[in-house]
């Protein structure tokens, strides 16, 4: 079953996007999809544990608004369970989240997280939710941090928006209409991007939600609220930078809703069965990393040399990642009680 | 401050902090041009202004996200909650996020956080707005757990969790809010992990806080005229428990009654007791006796409310029925 809604148009013709950028963007989208290839395997040679939710098939999502719209380690990102690409987008060192998911003290979390808790202050990252929705409400919290610093403290410089990513499940929690209407309410900086890749592990959207378009539901908080091929790249970007834009002008928040698919299944275990294989071709054949390539290369703004370039620096980066990982001290037995307090 | 009623005190302890540290704010349902259910943050809306005593909509569980939000990133919220049964919904936030954070972050986050309001039970409030909470929270990891008693210590204790770098959750009790005494004129803190010596005494060691502690001290002058001298100690730090102040007065007494308000299945007297069996079970002279509301939700009838919890005829039936051999 196919129940595709038809996709916002989008002319990239309209892009203004430089070599530069548009390598950025390239790259960051490889890195996204290498090092979580990556996991795949190491996870079934048994280097990982757990639950690993993997993002194969978003990456224009995170790379679109992370490296497209925001400025990654001044403003912030609050990432869910599926996080791995939201840290890398963010800035976190691929060595550093791969260590975490070996659960290794050189992890961003110090081995204390794993694969559903990536943090990292330095970069921003305000992790990492392992419930459905707990995020939501964190990243308004920062963004109301922003919006206090200039209002209370005086510090015009407290320009800083924040990015907010869940799943399309995520919507039915009250988390999620309850933050739409205090964000909406005070205005805050923040972006909701909704990843909606049609399923919440084996419950089709369709089957969850009433309304299923759900950048709609912004309209009764009185909040922007809009749709976007979330398989490209640079119309994720576009929406991001007026999201932004209207975000750090003090116009409020944006409800995005992405419309993309991950092509494994829900995590690791999940045997997916569910998912027929005509829906899996049809965005298969939308890869999102293909189509930024070939308009790079069509608009002469690369060679495929610059491509592969950077894909092989990309699984240089992987491979470095992982030695780094497994040759990283487990953290010490007689540290097991340190971060329960802000003491210890 | 002169003879002070205790919610003043507390909201003497927002302000003064509000004041030295423009980076506490509060939040919460009604906090602001209300002043706050029992008055707690009267009037610091006109001086503070609305960002810094923030009137929330009616969504419990988000508004204790955003807090977390806003600690993690170098904000100091105190969330008052209109009544603390109210934060069951927000169960989630508090035990996940401020709770486990800092630790699932490997130290990347500090949470200072104060989640303060009413709880206890009340006057016939019934059953959802008369819980007793303590116990709930008392197995989430990060957090620190101050239940104040009196409005001097309820202006230090308040103070001090404001000023802390963690989430504390800070027990008011509903029918405390009107009592008045003198408080210093000066500033004071007091530490958020040691229990209060109220009476020292050589027979048993009388464990109690918030409420109780009255009742107990209601209870007092009968126990003395049977020649009974209980050492009384108010816990006021839930977690962690001041197992020194527990430990020197048991090994002096070698009896404890412990007289709380909490459920008695699996309640703090529970834990309580547990830790004196593990540490102190060589100084006993008779097993713990434990003096617990009763396991049910609070009836609205009067008379079957008082039955629920422990009145102070039955605190000093149960310690001459301990000491009575002794004496
Ligand atoms: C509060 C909560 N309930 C249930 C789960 C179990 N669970 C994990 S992922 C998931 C589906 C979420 O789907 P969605 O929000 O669309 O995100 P996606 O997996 O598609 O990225 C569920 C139900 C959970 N983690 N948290």
């Amino acid at each position: 079953m196919i129940q595709e809604r038809p996709l916002p148009t989008f002319s990239p013709t309209a892009v203004q996007l430089s070599r530069e950028e548009g390598l950025a963007l390239y790259e960051d989208m490889v890195l996204g999809r290498t090092f979580e290839d990556k996991c795949a395997e190491m996870y079934y040679r048994g280097k990982m544990f757990g639950f690993v939710h993997l993002y194969n098939g978003q990456e224009a999502v995170a790379s679109g608004v992370i490296r497209g719209a925001m400025r990654p380690g001044v403003d912030y990102v609050c990432s869910t369970y599926r996080d791995h690409v939201h840290a890398l987008s963010a800035g976190v060192p691929a060595r550093e989240v791969m260590a975490e998911l070996f659960g290794k003290a050189t992890g961003c979390s110090k081995g204390r997280g794993g694969s559903m808790h990536m943090f990292s202050a330095q970069h921003r990252l305000l992790g990492g939710y392992a419930f459905v929705a707990e995020g939501i409400p964190v990243a308004a919290g920062a963004a109301f941090q922003s919006k206090y610093r200039r209002e209370v403290l005086g510090d015009a410089s407290a320009d800083q928006v924040t990015a907010c990513f869940f799943g399309d499940g995520a919507c039915n929690n009250g988390q999620f209409f309850e933050t739409l209407n205090m964000a909406a309410l005070w205005k805050l900086p923040l972006l909701f991007v909704v990843e909606n890749n049609k399923w919440a592990i084996g419950m089709a959207h369709e089957r969850a939600t009433s309304d299923p378009h759900i950048y709609k539901k912004a309209s009764v908080f009185n909040m922007a609220g809009v749709e976007v091929d979330g398989m490209d790249v640079l119309a994720v970007r576009q929406v991001a930078q007026t999201a932004v834009a209207r975000a750090r002008a003090g116009e409020g928040p944006t409800l995005i809703e992405a419309l993309t698919y991950r092509f494994r299944g829900h995590s690791l275990a999940d045997p997916d069965e569910l998912r027929s294989k005509e829906e899996k071709e049809f965005w298969l054949s939308r890869d999102p990393i293909k189509r930024l390539g070939s308009y790079l290369l069509e608009q002469d703004l690369v060679t495929s040399q610059d491509l592969k370039t950077i894909d092989q620096k990309i699984k240089q980066t992987v491979e470095e990642a992982v030695v780094f990982a497994e040759q990283s001290p487990e953290p010490a037995p007689s540290e097991l009680r340190r971060y329960i307090f802000a003491e210890d | 401050m002169a003879e002070t009623a205790f919610f003043n005190a507390l909201r003497a302890a927002i302000d003064e902090e509000m004041e030295r540290d423009a980076t506490v704010f509060v939040l919460g349902e009604d906090v602001g041009h209300y002043g706050g259910s029992y008055k707690v943050t009267k009037n610091l809306y006109q001086k503070y202004g609305e960002w810094r005593v923030v009137d929330t909509p009616i969504a419990e569980n988000s508004f204790t996200g955003m807090a977390v939000g806003a600690a993690m990133t170098g904000l100091r919220p105190i969330i008052e909650g209109m009544n603390m049964g109210f934060l069951l919904l927000a169960f989630n936030q508090i035990a996940n996020n401020a709770g486990m954070l800092r630790y699932t972050s490997g130290g990347n986050f500090q949470i200072p956080l104060v989640i303060r309001g009413p709880g206890g039970v009340g006057r016939q409030l019934g059953a959802e707005h008369s819980q007793r909470l303590e116990a709930y929270f008392q197995a989430v990891p990060g957090l620190k757990i101050v239940a104040c008693s009196t409005p001097y210590n309820a202006k230090g204790l308040l103070k001090s969790a404001i000023r802390d770098n963690n989430p504390v959750l800070f027990f008011e009790h509903v029918l405390l809010y009107n009592l008045k005494e003198d408080l210093p004129e000066e500033e004071y803190l007091l530490p958020l992990d040691k229990a209060e010596l109220v009476q020292t005494g050589q027979d048993v060691t009388i464990l109690t806080y918030s409420r109780m502690r009255h009742h107990v001290l209601q209870a007092l002058p009968e126990l003395r005229q049977r020649g009974i001298q209980p050492e009384i100690i108010d816990l006021l730090s839930l977690r962690p428990l001041d197992w020194e102040t527990i430990s020197s007065s048991v090994r002096k007494t070698h009896r404890v009654v412990i007289v709380e308000e909490c459920m008695k299945t699996g309640g703090m007297g529970a834990e309580i007791t547990a830790g004196v069996m593990e540490r102190l079970f060589d100084e006993l002279d008779a097993p713990v006796v434990r003096l617990s509301s009763q396991d049910i939700p609070t009836p609205y009838n009067g008379t079957l409310e008082r039955l629920t919890v422990v009145q102070p005829e039955q605190i000093v039936s149960t310690v001459v029925d301990l000491v009575g051999g002794k004496i």
